[in-house]
């Protein structure tokens, strides 16, 4: 039986970037093939040449043994291979419905609008997922969008489904519906191709690896003939893996402190309720819940995006909640958003306009109401050395860099002003290990030179490795402080499900 | 068989920067069409207003003349466009900075030259900027669609200036036509060359230049353009949109009240009825073929004025009527929109549906 898809000798280049060369590899019916690669080796884009979006300089890609030509998605599509973007584009304004509806071709211009969302409902019902049809996109976590994507999928009932980083926006919860929902596809024949930075989930799902680094194919591995380490120096190669070391924290200085907040979310609920939170200068601070439980809205607080509704923000003791102070004091607080695309950068501007995008005016890189290009010039090559972010040719537009890159370059404008307060929701999503260490490395030195983090994440390991204290969350309430070093998952887990008051005790 | 269309993930830069002189050659094409229909051979025609427009220092003069108003109103609407804010009002604000400069004219009294100018020019500048302010604030505040507010402010501005001369600043010797009375010498801008050439059209190219180093080198087009790509984003990244809107159409509106300022003291030297016969209409086709930068503003300016200046020599030579040229800039912009598209989206004829 021919391989389900065989891809051969791709080489794909953009103006000054050779993103692709010489890439070869296969799928075979009822597999999941994993690609592996650091950010910025060619993944997205060998999966773009894939489905026809790019058209590859040289090699082939053959179906079923015969070869094919993709002139853009819709033919992939016909032949029953569909992806989900690293970058989703729904309607906003539109139902889930709506969206659905959108991606289905040969739905008569009459149509039974019930029949079809009997028919999504189903298909929602099997694989046991949450979705309410009648909800606009806008409204739904990002989670929940990446669902709707591969509803929109599983409705044309594709052989082969590419999913570029799913679980980067997932909940580890919903990570695991989603490889129960893969089992359950591969048991049926279909094949996978699944792109992720987790090397849990890696060894988990994958019945085959095919390590990508710096454009090239370097070698596919069996089930079985790889483990963590294997996998880890094949596609780090000769790169460092940057160390650092987490020194304890032992300040009392409260630098921001949180009484009784409380803030309600566009459906008129309560996204924070009551919520009492101390942040001691120099520690990282981390927040554990399960997502959905007020995380978010506590970040958009911190960071200006969203009012308060009730209670007290304390700087340094001083009441800011609703003083002229909050906006100048807000201004000092570096924040790393989790919807990085819509809020994070301007797309069309290039690499070095958009690490100063929030020091602009400053003296390093103004004299007087002109901006000095020299000195935004060296600030970019020093920070794409630093994070090493693979930028492309100069002047290249932020748009064009993979997800990695990008959440990179935010990261690196973010952390570049010695901020005294850092908010940083899920930081090192979609960052390969490398570039994950690296980012750790920079919030520890960050802490020892006094700067304070409140560290959002969804992986207990990083916020156990990283903080000095982690404070529990659910249903927009504290649950209590645990120290890291005297807690264990359990105990973190059960307060996160509301099931256990305070933790072990904690100063 | 099916036509489809599919987005572009990257069009090439030379596709990009041909569209504007690809579309300006069909237009001609087309519009070589309609000059048949009139009777009129179309390659005499494209002579005729070469000739016409460039072949002489008083065609070339007038050219610049004509010329100097679209440079005004075209950065104006350019500056704007820059932040993905349209302002279709600047044929309005013309005629406030027309209005606000003849009123200082009028009544001021002023008698230094350097004075008054600076007073006209002062006059015309807040006028206009506060007329188009007006839309940036119902735009920052309510998120009032600025498209409307400025095109409906232009009737307001042109009818204002109707009242007004054929009203109150109706010249008392000029046998009822709707026009006021002449300006003093004080109150125009030198002329050049013996030719209906002046000082605005300088001031113009100036404007283009303080323009272009604003957009390109100032910290505020820097922000200007951060809001322009991603409003949320910089409205994260700590930027007062809002204030920024209101800013930049009171910016966009004061240029647009120069170029009436301009008109007034150094050509018409006088407020009257019809000061711009839709310099404020031809600014956004020309905005949007220079691309938003400013040298490209004053390059397609120039070439509009031939244009014009061509187009009425047709009128003396084949009677042709004025609707011909503003036919004619229709389909330039027409095609223009047409090539965007193409820049953006890939045509494919596919057999049979889509299933391949
Ligand atoms: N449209 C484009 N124009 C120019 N360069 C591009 C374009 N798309 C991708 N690249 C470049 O190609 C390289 C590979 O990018 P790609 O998105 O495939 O990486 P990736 O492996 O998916 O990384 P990540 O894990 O960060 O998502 C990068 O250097 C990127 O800058
Ligand atoms: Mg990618």
């Amino acid at each position: 039986m021919p391989d389900l898809l065989q891809i051969e000798n791709i080489r794909k280049t953009f103006p000054g970037v050779v993103a692709l060369d010489d890439v070869s590899f296969s799928v075979s019916p009822g597999e999941i093939h994993t690609l592996l690669g650091e950010n910025g080796a060619g993944k997205s884009t060998l999966m773009n040449v894939l489905t026809g979006l790019y058209h590859p300089d040289r090699g082939s890609i053959s179906i079923d043994g015969e070869e094919v030509h993709f002139a853009s998605p819709r033919d992939s599509l016909a032949r029953g291979i569909g992806m989900v973007h690293q970058h989703f584009m729904l309607v906003p304004a539109h139902s889930v419905f709506e969206n659905i509806l959108l991606a289905l071709d040969n739905v008569p211009n009459f149509f039974n609008r019930k029949e079809y969302k009997q028919k999504i409902a189903a298909l929602i019902d099997e694989f046991g997922l949450d979705l309410d049809l009648d909800s606009p996109v806008w409204k739904l976590s990002i989670g929940a969008q990446q669902w709707i994507e591969l509803i929109k999928l599983l409705m044309r009932d594709c052989r082969l489904l590419i999913l570029d980083e799913p679980t980067a926006v997932l909940t580890p919860q919903e990570a695991d519906r989603l490889f129960t929902v893969l089992e359950r596809l591969k048991k049926q024949g279909k094949s996978i191709i699944f792109i992720s930075h987790k090397m849990r989930e890696v060894m988990k799902i994958s019945d085959r690896v095919t390590i990508l680094k710096k454009g090239h194919s370097i070698t596919t591995l069996q089930r079985g003939d790889y483990d963590e380490n294997r996998l880890a120096s094949l596609m780090i190669g000769n790169d460092k893996i940057p160390q650092w070391q987490k020194n304890l924290q032992m300040s009392d200085e409260i630098v921001l402190e949180i009484e009784k907040l409380s803030v309600r979310n566009d459906r008129g609920l309560s996204d924070l309720e009551s919520f009492d939170l101390q942040l001691k200068k120099g520690e990282i601070l981390g927040i554990a819940g399960v997502a959905g439980n007020g995380q978010k809205a506590l970040a958009e607080v911190l960071t200006g995006l969203k009012n308060a509704n009730s209670g007290k923000i304390l700087a340094k003791g001083e009441d800011i909640t609703n003083s002229d102070a909050k906006k100048s004091y807000i201004a000092g607080i570096a924040h790393i958003p989790e919807d990085r695309k819509s809020i994070g950068i301007a797309p069309d501007m290039s690499v070095d306009e958009n690490l100063i995008m929030k020091s602009f005016k400053s003296g390093a890189f103004s004299r007087w109401i002109f901006q000095d290009k020299g000195a935004i010039r060296r600030n970019a090559s020093e920070k794409i050395e630093q994070f090493a972010i693979k930028s492309g040719p100069d002047g290249t537009p932020v748009r064009y860099l993979s997800g990695g890159n990008i959440q990179k370059v935010i990261i690196a404008r973010e952390l570049s002003e010695a901020p005294a307060v850092l908010v940083a929701l899920y930081p090192t999503r979609g960052l390969d290990i490398g570039s994950a260490e690296y980012v750790h490395k920079v919030i520890a030195d960050g802490a020892d030179e006094g700067m304070s983090t409140i560290l959002i994440a969804e992986d207990l390991d990083e916020l156990l490795k990283l903080s000095d204290r982690i404070a529990v969350m659910f249903r927009g309430q504290l649950v209590g402080y645990v120290d890291p070093r005297n807690t264990t998952r359990e105990e973190i887990g059960l307060m996160m499900s509301g099931e256990k008051q305070g933790g072990a005790a904690c100063n | 068989m099916q036509l489809i269309t599919e987005r572009r993930e990257i069009s090439s830069a030379l596709f990009r920067f041909s569209a504007p002189i690809v579309s300006i050659a069909i237009a001609l094409f087309v519009a070589g069409f309609l000059l048949l229909a009139s009777g009129v051979n179309p390659l005499e025609a494209y002579r005729e207003i070469i000739i016409e427009s460039l072949g002489s220092m008083y065609g070339l003069s007038e050219t610049l003349v004509k010329t100097t108003p679209l440079i005004f109103t075209g950065l104006a609407v350019s500056l704007a466009f820059r932040m993905q804010i349209w302002n279709i009002g600047a044929e309005g604000q013309i005629y406030m900075g027309a209005m606000a400069a003849s009123g200082v004219a009028l009544f001021s009294g002023i008698e230094n030259h350097w004075l008054m100018m600076i007073a006209m020019f002062s006059a015309a500048f807040f006028c206009g900027g506060l007329w188009a302010g007006v839309a940036g604030f119902l735009r920052a505040k309510w998120r009032v669609n600025e498209v409307i507010v400025t095109l409906l402010m232009n009737y307001i501005a042109i009818l204002l200036v109707d009242y007004l001369v054929y009203g109150p600043w109706k010249d008392p010797k000029g046998f009822n036509f709707p026009l006021t009375a002449q300006f003093t010498d004080a109150a125009r801008l030198a002329e050049y060359f013996n030719t209906r050439l002046h000082s605005g059209f300088f001031l113009a190219i100036f404007c283009a230049l303080v323009l272009y180093l604003f957009m390109e080198r100032t910290v505020w087009g820097f922000e200007i353009k951060v809001i322009g790509s991603n409003p949320k984003a910089a409205q994260y990244a700590g930027m007062n949109t809002g204030l920024a809107i209101f800013m930049v159409l009171f910016l966009s509106g004061a240029i647009a009240g120069v170029a009436g300022f301009s008109e007034v003291a150094g050509l018409q030297h006088r407020l009257q009825h019809g000061i711009s016969p839709g310099y404020g209409y031809t600014a956004i086709i020309i905005a949007w073929l220079a691309n938003r930068s400013a040298i490209g503003v004053v390059i397609v300016s120039f070439l509009m004025g031939v244009l014009l200046v061509g187009g009425d020599s047709l009128q003396l030579l084949w009677q042709l009527p004025v609707a011909f040229v503003y036919a004619f800039q229709g389909l330039i912009l027409f095609f223009l929109l047409a090539s965007d598209f193409f820049i953006q989206y890939r045509v494919k004829l596919v057999r049979g549906g889509i299933h391949g």
